[in-house]
């Protein structure tokens, strides 16, 4: 039994775990924190990749993740939390058990459906599909069940944290794809400040079930 | 030989567990910048407490008198059966995980029956806070202790440790999963602070304080040393389980023996310092929000079984 896959493995399980954390914590700043720790991991994860299939370029990807999803985008988030003045707020979502239960079972759903079928691919990459599987699943429920948009971004970006996590594990992903997801992430967070600025003008809440009534959604 | 071991091993987790509560109430006193009381201040409250006389209300049946020593002698049997300072393989099938949280049970069930049996509010009331706490706590460990089983493949706690201890196992995440549920739930169960506050009698929120609110003297005295001594199991246990190294294998001489037993101290004033720093710096929970932070240790059991079904291939 070698040490290395050993490594991976124990890397992409926190990053899962701290998805559960994600979906546990109904404040904003420690669920920001939580965002940081996931993106931390990740870039060791990533750069435990570049010395484990000797491609020094995912050192580069390390860093971009580093700088962007740890320092830029929760610097920006977290002063968007404070002049919006939501950093106190605790947020009602559909329940915190409900939500872990669904969790759970999208992970074992992600874990059946990968390991079944791809019961071919060898060495770690089968595992960390999985992983990122599991993570971009809880990513969309947290975008699911959560009505605050600040924390619906966070969820989004979480999802952006598993594409980079499958892109990694799998060998020989081109390097465009994966600075690509990182500033399609970028982008992202700017249409989505200027939008949650715009929400926030207009109906005095960034809070997103306002909106269905304003669709016409509900009487 | 073997059996002089097992009698010190027996007596020790008694003698040591007030400290161990002492070390735990210095850390927090400290860390709140007062002095504290000293680290022997268990022993002499205990002390104290055996000298002076029982007061028994006039309504108490024989359980009421007769839990204390029972919830004692319960609570050291399962202190004896965890791993100290050596393994103690020689017990066979008796030291066995899931024996560990069978006799615990009944140590509770003795408790809460005592809190119900003379009638006042506060002791009906911490029973079924007690019972409500439990319902969700116990399948938690057994979820812990099953995932454990599916990666060690047994629940003797002495081949769990060999099992940890083995060099071929690296960085294992199903084990890191179930350290943290298990830290959680003995967090929990001994009623420290995000669950139950062991340092008042004061509030409306309390647990455990509440079912023994109507003891005292000698009565008092045993609880207390149950509930110390349950701590040190805790301890104890995730050392044994979590951090077996150092811990004197069978059939090994007197030197490692006294090396296995410095390793012990050490982790248990590790596990102390480490719950007195935790306690400080979080904030009790609401008592409806407890089942939610035990079932997070109930999600952790399960998802280190799923994971452990991942990574079967490797």
């Amino acid at each position: 039994m070698s040490f290395a896959p050993d490594v991976s493995h124990f890397l992409s399980g926190m990053i899962l775990l701290l998805s559960f954390a994600m979906l546990y914590q109904d404040r904003l700043p420690p669920l920001l924190n939580i965002f940081i720790a996931q993106s931390l991991v990740l870039a060791l994860s990533i750069t435990w990749q570049a010395y484990n299939q000797n491609e020094p370029q995912l050192l580069i990807t390390a860093a971009i993740e580093f700088g962007v999803k740890a320092v830029l985008i929760p610097f920006v988030l977290y002063t968007l939390i404070r002049r919006l003045k939501i950093h106190r707020t605790v947020e009602t979502v559909v329940g915190i058990g409900p939500s872990m239960i669904a969790g759970m079972a999208l992970v074992g759903l992600s874990m059946a459906l990968i390991l079944r079928e791809h019961a071919a691919i060898g060495g770690t990459a089968r595992e960390d599909l999985a992983f990122a599987l599991s993570v971009l699943l809880l990513g969309l429920l947290m975008m699911v069940t959560r009505r605050n948009a600040v924390s619906q971004v966070i969820g989004f970006m979480a999802i952006e944290n598993s594409l980079v996590l499958a892109a990694t594990g799998a060998k020989g992903m081109p390097f465009v794809v994966e600075t690509c997801v990182a500033f399609s992430a970028l982008v992202a967070l700017i249409v989505i400040g200027v939008f949650l600025f715009r929400i926030r003008e207009r109906f005095d809440s960034v809070d997103v079930s306002i909106l269905d009534h304003f669709r016409g959604e509900q009487p | 030989m073997i059996v002089l071991l097992l009698i010190l091993q027996v007596l020790l987790v008694v003698a040591l567990a007030p400290l161990v509560t002492g070390v735990v109430r210095k850390t927090k006193a400290r860390l709140m910048r007062r002095r504290g009381p000293s680290l022997i201040q268990p022993y002499r409250d205990l002390a104290r407490l055996l000298r002076k006389e029982p007061v028994v209300a006039h309504n108490a049946s024989i359980l009421f008198t007769a839990a204390p020593t029972f919830i004692f002698a319960a609570t050291w049997t399962a202190a004896a059966l965890v791993p100290t300072f050596f393994l103690n393989t020689e017990l066979g099938v008796a030291a066995d995980f899931i024996t560990v949280v069978g006799i615990l049970a009944a140590a509770r069930f003795a408790l809460a029956l005592a809190g119900l049996d003379v009638g006042t509010a506060f002791g009906g009331l911490g029973a079924s806070r007690e019972m409500m706490i439990a319902s969700v706590a116990e399948p938690a460990m057994l979820m812990l202790i099953f995932s454990l089983a599916l990666v060690g493949g047994t629940t003797r706690l002495p081949d769990l440790a060999l099992f940890v201890q083995s060099p071929t196992l690296g960085l294992h995440i199903s084990l890191m999963l179930a350290f943290l549920g298990l830290a959680m739930i003995a967090v929990a169960e001994n009623g420290r602070i995000p669950v139950d506050n062991a340092a008042t009698h004061l509030e409306l929120t309390m647990v455990h304080e509440a079912m023994v609110l109507e003891y005292s003297g000698r009565h008092l005295a045993l609880i207390e040393l149950a509930q110390s001594t349950k701590l040190l199991l805790y301890i104890s246990l995730i050392a044994a389980v979590f951090v077996p190294w150092g811990s004197a294998p069978a059939g090994s001489d007197g030197l490692h023996y006294l090396f296995g037993f410095a390793f012990y101290l050490a982790k248990l004033a590790v596990g102390a310092v480490a719950l007195g720093v935790f306690e400080v710096t979080i904030a009790k929970l609401r008592v409806f929000r407890v089942p939610q932070f035990i079932g997070v240790a109930l999600m952790l059991g399960l998802l280190a079984a799923l994971l452990r079904l991942v990574s079967q291939g490797l």
